[in-house]
């Protein structure tokens, strides 16, 4: 008798106990706590955070258990999370300037007010297995001085003084939301800002990569890179004052590109601009690469035809869960239009030899 | 009774929806922009059906999901699962019981009612996608009604093939207006578009809802001397005997064996129950 | 019923309340000409159960709402802002508008959508003394031949439909009774 996939129910019921025995592995392992992920596999966290648009390390550390760690699939249940979420408000701008850095260094400039300070970073670490770390984790006390109160100017400020860098107004004009308006092209920058944000790190990562290659090369520098703590701040409009509702890690990049000039604008360099969630270097810097790219318009720049400066490719393209649940989705039953095609297919085939053997009897 | 709101999503989602379908519906075949959520199942499975049904569903309504014309594919399974549970609604495999039926591939074989309403999963609302893979082109394009770059895209099949080569999918204009994308339907499919039920169609990842109002006018697109066609395989179903119905192809053994039964697993249970029989209906019963 | 402050009159179970009422409302877009009934909201006096219900249902602090003339006081607003928290604006800036025939034209002040965005109209929920199946022809997607609808002024209204794709869409309203007439609809006058 065909039974086709009769019993749907009973497997995905299986499947699903079974998944949950992988996931916790041998069970004569100790299992993970969240707090462990919390704050050993902070950049996963951070990474889950940016992409999954939901700034909770304790969230971030429970979808990376659940997902046995495929980072994509801890955003998308951030993300499916985070949809039901209720929003209170809005919080005014948060101030990078005024960020408590863990790092701060500009690749422009030797010094500068607020000084570089390397902070955690991978950059200078001998790419070297540490075989300590397989028996124990035990590290040192890193040094500590005492923390510097000097403000931390950005670095583009220096360069906007002197008229150098193309200044970007404030605008209190409230700007579009694509988890809440479905997106429409050509977008704005703060709307591409947010798609790039939570972006796919690789994704990004790669568009950038292809700037810096010459498809769109737009010559950036890091003016500055900024890791640190910022206070988040809400307007009451019933206390008629701001109050700080809590504090979040950020990543900020600002690059300084060459710019020609145009018609009516002299010389001067430009900005990329990217900000993540945690601790996000990477997707940071690459975010004003892609940025800069994606601004060639209102620069004045030619459309070199590269995909980086391809708004409805760069953003209808960025969102790794939609590119997972759709590029995933093949694998779901398709033999309804299998058989339109199968039986097309058999058609021509009987069609082209129908019209063949004629003329072959003919010969 | 469960920590969800009735139908999983959010009463100000839902009117977002239910603005889009309305006016979906005022403008048959035109695809709505939404701000379509992130649901708790991937984009690309049925988000924009589940988003429409979940907007559309009542306590009241009886639930039907099918995937590839079928209740018990494990996707099908999945989403009925998930309304029984967030919206607590009856469901049923039964397509003559359900007031609300979920899709994915197909048009049920018996005609739908009046008081029963058809959502579709839609993964690529835009027709014209695949001849112009720009929104801000394809956009212009419906406005003007330019739709020649189609008809070639057809014209061009049959001067090399002698037919037009789309199977499923297949365009349609609808209301004498806009050209739709049925969603990925055989062609077979096609001409129950025009039905006495409300079709509505969502596209979760690409943000589009659109709606075919009952008893309009739904034209696949065609010419003169090589006119539209609705096709299946040349059999009847090896288990009910039915010659009208769109049939999957079972491979039955290592000698390519064939048999042919109804994709509509309801569709066949029913005529089997009501004593008809096909080729193969006997051995079954031995 | 009117309630006696801003604060009633609205869903006592919004989900399954606004459910049905969507249902009615989809149901009579989808084939004009139909009439369902639409409760659910008790609205404050000068506004329909059924328009008040329809507004419950679909407004929110994402749609402008137009009070036209006479469906515009101060007790309908309040009531309005505090179930919706929908902003209260002006014709030309509405999703949603309210109000007597009369009250609501002339119909060149709403906003009827962009050749690439048809769905950017204003869709107007039109209070009447009667709404029957009579008067008007409907031909059009969502009828099977022909049908009949008692509506305020034929010859505007086919104006409308004739700036098809573009356009408003209509809800008419009549205590508990509520029908519809997308622009999609042709209309003849009767006679």
């Amino acid at each position: 008798m065909y039974v086709a996939v009769k019993g749907g129910e009973k497997a995905i019921e299986n499947a699903h106990a079974w998944l949950a025995e992988e996931r916790r592995g041998d069970p004569g392992v100790a299992e993970l706590s969240l707090a462990q992920i919390r704050e050993q596999l902070s950049l996963a966290v951070n990474r889950v955070m940016a992409e999954g648009s939901l700034y909770d390390p304790d969230l971030a550390a429970l979808a990376i258990k659940q997902a046995r760690g495929d980072l994509i699939e801890a955003i998308f249940l951030i993300r499916a999370y985070r949809t039901t979420l209720p929003r209170f408000g809005n919080s005014t701008p948060v101030d990078t300037g005024g960020m408590a850095c863990d790092r701060r260094i500009s690749a422009t400039f030797k010094d500068a007010p607020g000084g570089q300070v390397l902070g955690p970073t991978f950059d200078y670490t001998h790419r070297l297995l540490d075989f300590k770390l397989a028996a124990d984790g035990a590290v040192p006390e890193a040094p500590t001085a005492a923390p510097r109160h000097e403000p931390t100017p950005h670095i583009t400020k220096f360069l906007k003084d002197e008229g150098l860098i193309q200044d970007e107004p404030a605008s209190d004009k409230p700007p579009g939301d694509l988890t809440r308006e479905p997106m429409e092209f050509p977008a704005d920058r703060p709307l591409r800002l947010q798609a790039l944000t939570r972006g796919d790190e690789g994704f990004v990562l790669g568009m950038a990569y292809s700037t810096q290659r010459g498809y769109a090369r737009n010559h950036a520098f890091v003016g500055e890179l900024r890791i640190g703590t910022v206070a988040v701040e809400m307007e009451i409009p019933e206390l008629g004052f701001t109050i700080e509702i809590g504090e979040i890690a950020l990543t900020e990049c600002e690059t300084v590109n060459q710019f020609k000039g145009s018609k009516t604008e002299p010389p001067q360099f430009t900005r990329g601009y990217g900000l993540v969630f945690g601790q996000s270097e990477r997707k940071a810097i690459a975010m004003a690469l892609v940025d800069r790219a994606l601004r060639w318009e209102e620069l004045g720049e030619d459309d070199l035809g590269a995909p980086a400066q391809d708004q409805e490719f760069v953003l209808s393209h960025a969102d790794n869960i939609q590119a997972t649940g759709f590029l995933e989705h093949i694998k779901l039953p398709h033999y309804v239009d299998f058989q339109s095609e199968l039986e097309l297919v058999r058609k021509l085939r009987r069609e082209a030899k129908e019209r063949l053997e004629p003329r072959e009897a003919a010969e | 009774m469960n920590e969800y709101n009735f139908a999983y999503l959010d009463e100000q989602t839902k009117r977002m929806i239910r603005r889009a379908i309305l006016k979906g519906l005022a403008v048959p075949g035109y695809q709505v922009p939404f701000a379509s959520r992130e649901m708790p199942m991937p984009y690309g499975w049925g988000t924009g059906g589940v988003q429409v049904s979940a907007a559309t569903l009542t306590p009241d309504d009886v639930f039907k999901v099918i995937d590839q014309g079928a209740d018990d594919t494990t996707n099908a399974v999945s989403i009925r699962k998930f309304f029984e549970k967030t919206a607590g609604v009856a469901t049923t495999e039964e397509t003559e019981k359900a007031t609300i039926i979920q899709t994915r591939h197909r048009i049920p074989e018996a005609p739908l009612r009046a008081d029963q309403i058809l959502v579709y999963q839609v993964p690529i609302p835009e027709p014209l996608r695949f001849l112009e893979p720009r929104e801000t082109e394809t956009r212009k394009m419906h406005s003007l009604q330019e739709y020649g770059l189609m008809h070639v895209k057809l014209y061009e099949d049959i001067s090399q093939h002698g037919a037009i080569s789309t199977a499923y999918a297949y365009p349609v204009r609808v209301a004498d207006r806009y050209v739709m994308d049925p969603s990925p339907i055989p062609k077979f499919d096609n001409p129950k578009l025009e039905m006495d039920a409300i079709q509505l169609f969502g596209a979760g990842r690409e943000q589009r809802i659109y709606a075919v109002p009952p008893h309009t006018r739904v034209v696949s697109l065609d010419f003169e001397d090589y006119p539209f066609e609705a096709s299946k395989a040349d059999h009847a179903c090896d288990l009910c005997g039915a010659e009208d119905s769109y049939l999957d192809e079972v491979i039955t053994d290592d000698a390519g064996d064939r048999m042919f039964v109804c994709s509509d697993t309801d569709y066949c249970r029913s005529r089997r129950e009501a004593g008809h029989q096909g080729r193969l209906a006997q051995e079954d019963a031995a | 019923m009117t309630p006696q402050t801003r604060f009633l009159g609205g869903f006592t179970d919004a989900p399954v309340q606004a459910a049905h009422a969507f249902r009615a409302a989809m149901t009579v877009m989808a084939r004009p000409g139909e009439l369902r009934q639409l409760v659910g909201a008790t609205p404050p006096d000068g506004l329909s159960v059924a328009a008040g219900t329809l507004l419950l249902t679909l407004c929110d602090p994402d749609t402008g709402v137009y009070l036209a003339r006479g469906a515009d006081n101060p007790a309908i607003r309040q009531w309005l802002t505090f179930h919706t928290g929908a902003p209260l604006v002006p014709a030309a800036q509405a999703d949603f508008a309210v109000g007597f025939w009369q009250d609501l034209v002339p119909l060149d002040q709403y906003r009827i959508g962009t050749p690439v965005y048809p769905d950017r109209s204003a869709t107007l929920i039109v209070e009447c003394d009667v709404l029957q199946k009579s008067g008007a022809t409907l031909r059009g997607p969502g009828i099977r031949d022909t049908a009949r609808l008692s509506v305020p002024d034929a010859a505007a209204l086919q104006a409308n439909s004739d700036l098809y794709p573009l356009g408003c869409d209509f809800f008419f309203t009549c205590g508990d009774t509520v029908a519809a007439l997308p622009r999609s609809i042709r209309i003849e006058p009767e006679g």
